[in-house]
Order: C-alpha cells, then structure tokens, then sequence
C-alpha cells in the first residue's frame, strides 16, 4: 500500500470515530442503549470474524464464550465485589482461555463437523448453566441491579463541554464504542501482520499454507483463542448493560445470529461488519413494527435475510469492495 | 433386564425418527455439499400440511402420499429457486440462507396455522405387546418399520436404478457427470426433493408421539439429527442410519439410568459425539477425503 492509501484509510477511521463519539449528542436515550447493544455485536463479529473470515473455520458456538464472559462479569461484580470494567478483560482471558482449549481439540475436525461440534456447545450451554445452580443461580440467573459493582460514569464526566448530561445508557455506549473502537483496530492489526496473512494462507489452501511453513494447529488455536477472547468481552459487556445473566439470553439463536450478522456484513471485511451488528439489533425491531400477527415478523426477518444473500452473497463489505474497487484501483494504481 | 431393553426399544422408534431426518440432511449434504438447517422446518412444515388435508377430510393414506407429493415439489423448488442461486458463493452465504429459511418457515406455519397446538392422528394403532415383559407399543414397531423401509428403498434406489446412480455421479464429480450426460442440476433439485420427502415421513410420525405439536415441531429433532448424521459420517447414509439409532438408545439409557444425567441428557449425548469425533473424525462410517493441492 502506498502512503496516500494508508492516509486515505487513516482518514476513514477517524471519520468513523467521530461518528461514534458524537453520535450520542443527537440520540434518545433509548437509542443509545440500542445503539451500545450494536457495539457488543460488532465486538462480537469481530471476534467470529477472525475465526470464520480470515481462517476459514465455521463456528456455530461463539454464544457460549459470550456466556462464559458474561457469567464471569456477573459472578465477580457480585460474589467478589468487583468493579464492573475491570471484569471485562479477565472475562475476555477468560473466554481466550475456553477458546484455546476447545479449539485445540476440535482441530482434527474438518469444516462441517467442526461447525456442527460447536453448534452442539452452543445447543447444550443453556442446560449447562442451568444444572450448576450453585455458581450460575440456575434458571433464574444472577441479578446485578443492586450490585455495587455497576457502577456508572465517574463524577467528573457526567456533564460534558457543550452542556451534555450524559446518562447510564450513554455511560454504556462510550464503554462499549471505546472497546469496540480498540478492538477494531487490533482485527485491523491482525489483518495486516505475518499472522494474520497465514490465517488467510490456511482458509485459502490448507496444504499449500501448511508446505510454506505455517504450521496449523498453533496457529488455529490462536485464532479460536483470540475470536473467543472478542465474544468473552461481548458477553461481559452484555451481562453490564442488561444488569442482569441469565441462561435463556445464551440460547443457539444467539450463535447463529453472530454468524448471520457476519454474513450480512460481509466475511473478511472489517469496518462493514458494523451494518452486520445493526441488522441484528435493527431488522427484528422493523418487522416488529410491520406487524406483529404471530409469526409475521419471523417471516419477514427470514425473507429480508434470504433476499439480503442472494442480491449481496458477499454483505455488506463485499458491496463496497465492488462499489470503491475499480474507483480506487483506477485512481491510485498500486505501485 | 426387561426394564434395560423396554428402554432400548422406546430408543430405537425415537432413534428410528432422528434417523429419518438425518438421512435427509445426509442426502443433501452428499449431492450439494450443504448443510441445510431448515431440514426441520421443512419437516414440520408438510407435517401442518398433512394436518390440513386431513382437517379438509381426506383419507389418512390420500393425504399422506398427497403430503409427500407436495413437499417433493416444495423441496425442488426451494433448490430451485433459492440454493443455486447462491451455489456458487462461499459456504457460509448457502448456510446463511438455509438459516433465513428456517425462520422463515417457523414463522410461516406460526401465521398460516395461528401458532396453535394441533393434534395428528397416528396411522397405527394403539394396542401395546408384552413380549417376555417388555412391553411394545404397535406405534413403536410402527415407526422402526417405516424408517427400516425407507432406508432400504432409498438404498435401492441410489444402488440398483440409472437415475440413483446418476444422483450418485452428480454428487462425486459434476464435472465428468455432466461430461457423461447427466443433467447435474437436476439430479440436485431431485435430491433435495427426496430430502423433503424424507423429512415429511419423519414429521408425520413423529407428530402422533408428541400428544400436540405447533411450529416448534421439528427444532429439538433436527438438533439430534444433525448429532447423529455427524455420528455416523455426513457422507455416509448408513451412518445417519445407525447414528440415529445408537443416539435414540443412548440417550433413552444415559437419562433413565445415570441420575446426574438425567437433565443434562442432550448436552451428555452431544459431548459423547465429540469425544467420538476426535477419535474418528469423519464419523463412525465417514469416508475421509484425500485432498491434492
């Protein structure tokens, strides 16, 4: 890449901070909320994204590490009196943690069953949780309404320049943006280094990669390991915003969604992911609103996804590629 | 003892059924390399569309075979209409798509058929056998019969007649398939309209053992068929076959007989299936794939 390319790229994420950092100004309250809820997806996709989009690997399963970081959120703010942001990186090890270990076994499965071993995990998570009452307080899940740890926006912030009041719900939002933000720019990182290039070499032809030296299962592992740390973070800062874990909010639908807000913002792409997130939290809403006759939104959010791959098969991301592609490559030949 | 094999032989007609619709997921996943999650919903689909032609007053068999028939062309025309025109994308945009289908299905049915629990009459009778102590239900044998029928005139098929070996060769190598004569995407749409069918037997007799069944049917059946179609080996048609069964006993037995387990059956059963999967990767009876750079 040349110099103006990396500028021009430098330009677009500030572009895109600015956004996020004053978007609030002109939101309801409520609408923060949502819109924190699309940062914890878009963290989320991210996450699967390095997983699914750059090595190839399928997972069905990334709504059990946003389970295991949302309950380990949840148990230290309120069995071990934690402040509720510094969980979140422990929940993210954490979920690393799980990730590495369940990747290294599931290694020896190829595409399909390996999809389908961790749509097994997400499927048994919810009964997992429940039958361990003692930790997870079974089905009625842990409350954190009244928990000290939850703590808010410091003193000093809550009116900013400019008159500002900021609520809870905009507290949430910049958490969640900021994190989002610095993970954003880590999958970037990720992206571009040597590591990233052989993730990329393993998707595209596994032998050929693994005959240039990369040597697979680390690096594999590493991958599951880092996409769970993104879902573990995900899941903590879900657990944060609902003040509440309870094992119904961890069902299989949950997993599948990430996948599908992956498809839909396009896999291997980075910053589109985020119209991924916001299909997830805007697409259920709208059909809602369409009609709420049993079964009619279901109907429209199936036909919506349908339409959605067959006119986009590469999301969102893919669109742009294709829009900005021949503009760019014509304009500023690589050198 | 009695106690042990009662517990087998209620496993085997419920495994009987798992093993109906994974054979499906098996047949598609065989001809075009994917994993259709609306398979359920397809199901439980013509499951409420038999309801409805016995609802109009139609004979139990004309509105079985009728069923069949529908969800034969239903099956064609949603590879038809949406599965190859996203064929040629990644894997993820084809599983996406069956994703999209089976929410949309389960809404479908939860509009057309107002969400309500309808009851479907069993096609065998009631009556129950004691045979040295273990009682038989004639709905049991019932279905271990269907399902054993099925699969062997489904073996016939892909194994003694031309289009079930062009189905065969369309599936190995479309390429030379096509070179040869054979009409490749035809013989997809086939298959996933024998899948359909296949998924329709499966929602016909499994609705009858339910008591009451509603929209959400077929979504814990198709959780254990993909189990035992990932058992036996996707590839493998006698795998779905002997997953299906060997799940249906072991999760009768492991929730019977293991008193930790008893509410953690499915998560037991699908850890087991792991385990198995890193001994054997490609299921019990998967063929694993040599693959040239």
């Amino acid at each position: 890449m040349t110099a103006f390319r990396y500028a021009l790229r430098a330009l677009g994420f500030a572009l895109f901070v600015a956004i996020v950092v004053f978007l609030p100004f002109r939101l309801s309250d409520f609408r923060a909320s949502e819109f924190a809820l699309i940062g914890i997806y878009f963290i989320a996709i991210l996450g699967l994204n390095v997983l699914t989009g750059y090595t190839g690997v399928i997972s069905l399963g990334h709504g059990a590490f946003m389970a295991l970081g949302a309950y380990t959120t949840a148990i230290l703010v309120t069995d071990h009196g934690m402040r509720d942001i510094w969980t979140i990186p422990l929940a993210g090890l954490l979920a690393a943690a799980a990730g590495a270990a369940f990747g290294l076994p599931a290694l020896r499965l190829s595409g399909p069953y390996l999809a389908l071993a961790t749509f097994g995990v997400a499927v048994a998570t919810p009964i997992v949780i429940k039958k361990f009452d003692g930790l997870t307080g079974g089905s009625g899940g842990i409350n954190l309404f009244e928990a000290d740890g939850i703590t808010g926006l410091p003193e000093f912030l809550v009116t900013l320049p400019g008159g500002k009041v900021l609520s809870f719900n905009d507290w949430l939002y910049y958490l969640t943006w900021t994190i989002a933000l610095v993970l954003f720019a880590v999958a970037w990182a990720i992206h571009h280094s040597r590591f990233g290039r052989s993730l990329r070499a393993i998707r595209d032809n596994e032998i050929a990669a693994s005959a240039s030296g990369v040597w697979l299962a680390s690096h594999k592992t590493l991958a599951f390991s880092i996409s769970a740390f993104y879902a573990g973070v995900a899941g903590s800062l879900l657990a944060i915003s609902a003040f509440s874990v309870q094992p119904g909010a961890f069902p299989v639908e949950r997993s599948i969604a990430l996948l599908v807000g992956l498809a839909v913002g396009g896999l291997g792409s980075l910053a589109p992911l985020a119209a991924g997130a916001a299909f997830l939290v805007f697409l259920p809403q709208w059909a809602q609103d369409i009609s709420k006759a049993p079964g009619v939104p279901a109907v429209i959010y199936g036909a919506v996804l349908i339409v959605l791959m067959i006119v986009l098969p590469m999301g969102v991301g893919g669109l742009l590629r294709r829009i900005t592609g021949p503009l760019t490559s014509r304009l500023y030949p690589r050198s | 003892m009695a106690d042990v094999l009662q517990q087998v032989v209620s496993g085997i007609a419920s495994g009987g059924v798992y093993a109906l619709l994974a054979l499906a997921i098996v047949l598609i996943y065989r001809s075009t390399g994917v994993v259709n999650f609306a398979q359920g919903e397809m199901a439980m689909f013509s499951t409420f569309i038999c309801w409805e032609l016995l609802d109009r007053g139609l004979p139990y068999w004309v509105a079985f075979f009728l069923t069949l028939a529908i969800s034969f062309v239903g099956g064609v025309l949603i590879e038809r209409l949406l599965i190859q025109t996203v064929s040629r994308s990644q894997a993820i945009t084809v599983v996406t798509v069956t994703i999209g289908l089976l929410i949309l299905l389960n809404g479908a049915a939860a509009w057309i058929w107002k969400g309500e629990q309808r009851t479907l009459e069993s096609p065998f009778p009631s009556d129950t056998f004691d045979v040295g102590g273990v009682v038989i239900a004639a709905q049991d044998l019932g279905i271990i019969a269907v399902s054993l029928a099925l699969v062997l005139v489904l073996w016939a098929f892909f194994q003694r007649t031309r289009v079930g070996l062009a189905l065969r060769a369309a599936a190995l190598n479309p390429e030379s398939s096509r070179l040869h004569g054979v009409r490749v995407s035809r013989m997809l749409a086939l298959g996933w309209g024998l899948a359909a069918v296949l998924g329709a037997v499966a929602g016909i007799l499994v609705a009858p053992t339910q008591g009451s069944f509603d929209q959400n049917l077929m979504l814990p059946v198709l959780i254990f068929a993909f189990a035992a179609a990932v058992l036996g080996g996707l590839d493998s048609p006698l795998g779905a076959v002997v997953g299906g069964v060997v799940l249906g006993v072991v999760l009768n037995l492991v929730g019977a007989y293991v008193d930790f387990f008893a509410d953690l059956r499915l998560p037991a059963a699908l850890f087991l299936i792991l385990g198995i999967l890193l001994l054997r990767p490609n299921g019990l009876f998967g063929r694993s794939v040599v693959k040239r750079v």
